[in-house]
């Protein structure tokens, strides 16, 4: 009984580290493409229009409403302690520090990533992969590279554009709904949003996280088993396993970039 | 010793084993594939004929045994010493393997693009030529899911042969082709084959199609080659698991099962939990 236990336990953690590894392996043969995108732009702006662009909907209408909700709630909160004047700062920090990369991250791998997965998994099944190799083309440097790139390239401007039309929707409940004095909200944001602390972190933060979408979109794309249900079952892990890395790596970043 | 590497077979495989999982699909088998020549390989459903293609192109590796191919090894040849390689072969998928978000046009303009520099209007001509060989000009503008198994395949083929290359393995391009497109698909392939001095290995069950275009066959069953020959050799053959197959015999040493336990025990042993 116990024994069957641990030689399960066992099997599971070498399988698990073989995948870590085949993640890491793929990783590094789309890196070793990269150089190559630059002579074909044309690949990776197709991925930033799929990627990217396609997101913005989603990613600006989410933004409006969290604004608009932290406003709502910091505007009671704030109330309390004759404190109104300070909502467009604490607006403009949750967004910029956490909300903007990782609700952008959650959104991104909803809508992009779990595309990639299926696109992926699928291209596989039907031996399209096996079809490029056969033409003398890496289905890796050309299929994977540019999405990968894509996806760094677009979460950090879809995080920016979230944070920047949140802090509009929190302008619009303070400012116009809650009559928070407009110069008070602006200037109180303007003094404690720092580009250093603040907007730079914010950067890094939502590059890492698209990076770690991204790439577990495409490993979990690449490695499915070629079959209906082994794609299914690939998307789902891909949403899975990239809310769980977003909201981990957050913490841990967090701690880092904010800790001392 | 004059010409010494072009007396040689193309393809030359020796001692190739094979298993997937604990069944072997190859015991020790040695194949020649001579350069300009057809060679067929047949041999019934799930011996693995597909298998020993993706094994020539390396898309898998063997357990043991070597593959030459023009004189290299491939087995230990880099990653781009195989591309350079695969840019001389061209591989027509059981399955077609189109791209899927792309029309036939631009699936046969795929490797051109890939490989060449060529102007568009280039382009435009030689992949129009390719779709004419193939009877599939007309529908240069539709996406591959809209196209029928049959039609598939020939697309396929003309994106093969798109850059020209030096040797094409066909997997079964006979299956869904209707007695015309059959007949003039039998006809392309030995015209590529002897106009360009192409050499070819077809994988097929149609064995009055075969024996009508192969020079040479290869007949494997259970893992090993069990016959080779001109088509009138393998007519002539003694060998009981040739004839049965020639002649679709549905007695006698090939099996139509995939390995089993005998019926009666596999039916009356318990259901399992
Ligand atoms: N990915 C795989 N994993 C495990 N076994 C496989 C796999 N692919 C093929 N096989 C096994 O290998 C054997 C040979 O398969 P293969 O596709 O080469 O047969 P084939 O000769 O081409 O058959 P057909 O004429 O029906 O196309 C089959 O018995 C199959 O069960
Ligand atoms: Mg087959």
């Amino acid at each position: 009984m116990i024994l069957d236990q641990l030689q399960r336990l066992g099997q599971w953690g070498i399988a698990f580290f073989e995948r870590l590894g085949r993640a890491h392996l793929l990783l590094l043969q789309m890196l070793s493409g990269t150089f190559g995108l630059l002579r074909r732009p044309s690949l990776l702006t197709a991925q930033l229009f799929n990627l990217g662009v396609l997101s913005v909907l989603i990613i600006t209408v989410s933004g409006l409403f969290v604004g608009m909700v932290l406003a709502l709630q910091g505007y009671y909160v704030l109330a309390d302690f004759g404190a109104e004047e300070s909502l467009g700062a604490t607006v403009a920090a949750s967004l910029i520090r956490e909300l903007g990369p990782v609700v952008t991250g959650l959104l991104f791998a909803g809508r992009a990533g779990s595309a990639l997965t299926a696109e992926i998994g699928l291209m596989k099944a039907t031996e399209q992969f096996s079809g490029l190799e056969m033409m003398a083309v890496d289905p890796v440097k050309r299929i994977l590279t540019p999405r990968l790139i894509a996806g760094l390239i677009s979460v950090p401007l879809l995080a920016s554009m979230f944070s920047a039309i949140g802090v509009l929707g929190g302008s619009f409940i303070g400012v116009g709904l809650q009559g928070v004095d407009e110069g008070a909200f602006w200037s109180h944001m303007q003094s404690t949003i720092d580009l250093q602390k603040d907007i730079y972190n914010s950067l890094i933060k939502s590059f890492i996280f698209g990076f770690a979408c991204t790439w577990i979109a495409l490993f979990q794309g690449y490695d499915c088993v070629p079959t209906s249900e082994g794609v299914s079952r690939a998307t789902t892990r891909t949403v899975v396993h990239s809310a769980l890395a977003v909201l981990g790596l957050d913490f841990m970043l967090t701690a880092v970039m904010y800790g001392s | 010793m004059q010409n010494t590497k072009e007396s040689q077979p193309f393809v030359k495989i020796r001692g190739l084993h094979f298993s997937r999982g604990a069944r072997k699909i190859f015991d020790g088998i040695d194949i020649d594939i001579e350069r300009g020549k057809v060679t067929a390989i047949m041999g019934p459903s799930g011996t693995g004929k597909t298998t020993l293609l993706k094994l020539i192109t390396r898309q898998i590796r063997p357990d043991s045994g070597t593959i030459e191919i023009d004189g290299q090894l491939i087995n230990t040849l880099s990653h781009s010493k195989l591309y350079e390689l695969r840019m001389r072969m061209g591989m027509l998928f059981q399955s077609g393997a189109l791209l899927t978000d792309i029309t036939v046009f631009e699936n046969v303009a795929y490797p051109i693009r890939e490989h060449t520099d060529l102007q568009e209007s280039m382009i435009r001509r030689l992949v129009l030529l390719k779709l004419e060989a193939v009877g599939l000009r007309g529908a240069r503008d539709l996406m591959p899911n809209e196209l029928s198994g049959g039609m598939a395949r020939r697309v396929a083929l003309a994106r093969a042969m798109a850059l020209d290359p030096e040797i094409v393995l066909y997997d079964e391009p006979f299956t869904g082709q209707d007695p015309i497109s059959m007949g003039i698909l039998v006809k392309l392939i030995r015209q590529l084959n002897d106009a360009s001095r192409l050499t070819s290995i077809l994988v097929s069950h149609d064995v009055a199609e075969t024996c009508q275009i192969a020079d040479r066959i290869y007949v494997i069953s259970d893992g090993k080659v069990v016959e080779r020959g001109t088509p009138d050799e393998l007519h002539a053959s003694e060998s009981a698991a040739v004839k049965q197959f020639i002649h679709g015999l549905p007695d006698g040493p090939v099996g139509f099962h995939f390995p089993a336990p005998p019926l009666a025990d596999d039916i009356l042993a318990p259901a399992k939990p």
